[in-house]
């Protein structure tokens, strides 16, 4: 991030001095500096509400309602961890959270996973199957509602800004749904070392 | 019917979860305000700490932008953008996305203030970033969390996954909005 942010900077100037356009470069320096924090500012009253029905929910039990019927589902996906086992309780939990957008309670309950999954590993410092699926489903969208969208979109000034939830949903269902094969097929290219051939 | 099915999903979902979360809660007796107000104050947090990356990256931009450095950009790709249907102003948000949410925040924020958040470039903006996730991030923080160093296809896949959320947003949003 550092390398491509002073790369836009450099090549913005660059670029506005074989131009000619240095006066319009540094008006935008400045109108955009002020209306980035503007629009955070706007941020700030869904997020808020947001964030406190999330809380509530949690409270309710709603994550864990949704974690009973996301068990058997995620139990027929990650085939190598024993029923039973924490590891399969932690997953369950961190799809949930992710799936009610509660990413703060999602993260601890992913690295519980991690750690766990590790237990199990046969060859320590190599991602197994099931660790490399859970990275894989946390790095597509799980959450249902996009809230920070939304809310970018009530600060902006849009007629409806949560019309766009329904292709949200949809666009996300086929990210899911190419990381889980994504991961599934990759992994018979990918093998994992045998345990002997390790050195730990 | 799927359109049908979208629209009443979008309209519905807000509401139902503003009016139905606190009434579960209640029916089980659980202490409905407070625990709003304590992840209100966390949501106050997050926007607030939104705010450095956030003028970080719209500072950037507004510059590439007035420097007319996008439009040369635009102009070389534009055999490219235009057979994938991308509009100019959305395509730092694809290099972006993977590495860092704040970044592709400040990118979608600068497409809604500057070509509306119900243009079309704003719309395809909004629901690239709301389909996908910061993979690289990510897979730092758990693989890091359980000292793993060979990743083996996790990358790939991960990468793959915002591909594919970023073709299904093009195709969602167009036959959507029309």
């Amino acid at each position: 991030m550092s390398v491509l942010w002073t790369l836009l900077v450099v090549a913005s100037v660059a670029t506005a001095a074989a131009h000619g356009r240095m006066t319009e470069l540094t008006a935008a320096i400045a109108s955009s500096a002020q209306s980035a924090v503007t629009l955070a500012l706007g941020l700030v009253g869904v997020m808020a509400l947001w964030m406190g029905l999330m809380r509530v929910a949690e409270q309710a039990g709603l994550v864990a309602l949704l974690a009973r019927a996301l068990r058997p589902v995620l139990r027929r996906l990650f085939r190598g961890v024993p029923d039973g086992h924490p590891a399969l309780g932690a997953i369950v939990m961190n799809v949930s959270a992710n799936v009610l957008g509660l990413g703060n309670a999602a993260t601890p309950f992913g690295v519980d996973a991690m750690r766990r999954l590790e237990e199990l590993n046969p060859h320590p410092g190599t991602a197994t199957d099931a660790q490399a699926l859970l990275c894989v489903l946390n790095t597509a969208s799980l959450q249902l509602v996009p809230a920070t969208v939304i809310a970018l979109r009530a600060a902006a000034g849009a007629r409806d800004p949560a019309d766009v939830v329904g292709p949200v949903v949809l666009a996300s269902a086929c990210g899911v749904a190419t990381a889980i094969a994504a991961a599934k097929l990759l992994a018979r290219f990918f093998p994992a070392p045998k345990p002997s051939a390790e050195p730990s | 019917m799927w359109r049908a099915a979208l629209q009443l999903l979008s309209t519905w979902a807000i509401p139902l979860a503003v009016a139905g979360i606190p009434l579960v809660a209640l029916a089980r007796k659980r202490q409905v305000y407070p625990a709003f107000l304590e992840g209100a104050r966390e949501g106050f947090e997050t926007a607030v700490r939104v705010i450095p990356p956030l003028v970080a990256v719209v500072v950037a931009l507004g510059m590439f932008k007035a420097s007319g450095a996008l439009d040369d950009l635009a102009r070389a790709l534009s055999p490219l953008t235009s057979a994938l249907g991308l509009p100019a102003p959305v395509l730092p948000l694809v290099i972006v996305r993977p590495l860092s949410g704040g970044a592709a925040l400040g990118v979608v924020a600068d497409v809604l203030r500057s070509e509306g958040p119900d243009s079309h470039a704003g719309r395809l903006a909004s629901v690239m970033a709301g389909s996908t996730e910061t993979t690289l991030y990510v897979l730092a923080v758990y693989m890091g969390a359980a000292r793993i160093t060979r990743y083996r296809y996790a990358l790939a896949a991960g990468l793959l996954a915002d591909a594919a959320g970023f073709a299904a947003a093009a195709l969602v949003v167009r036959a959507y909005f029309g």
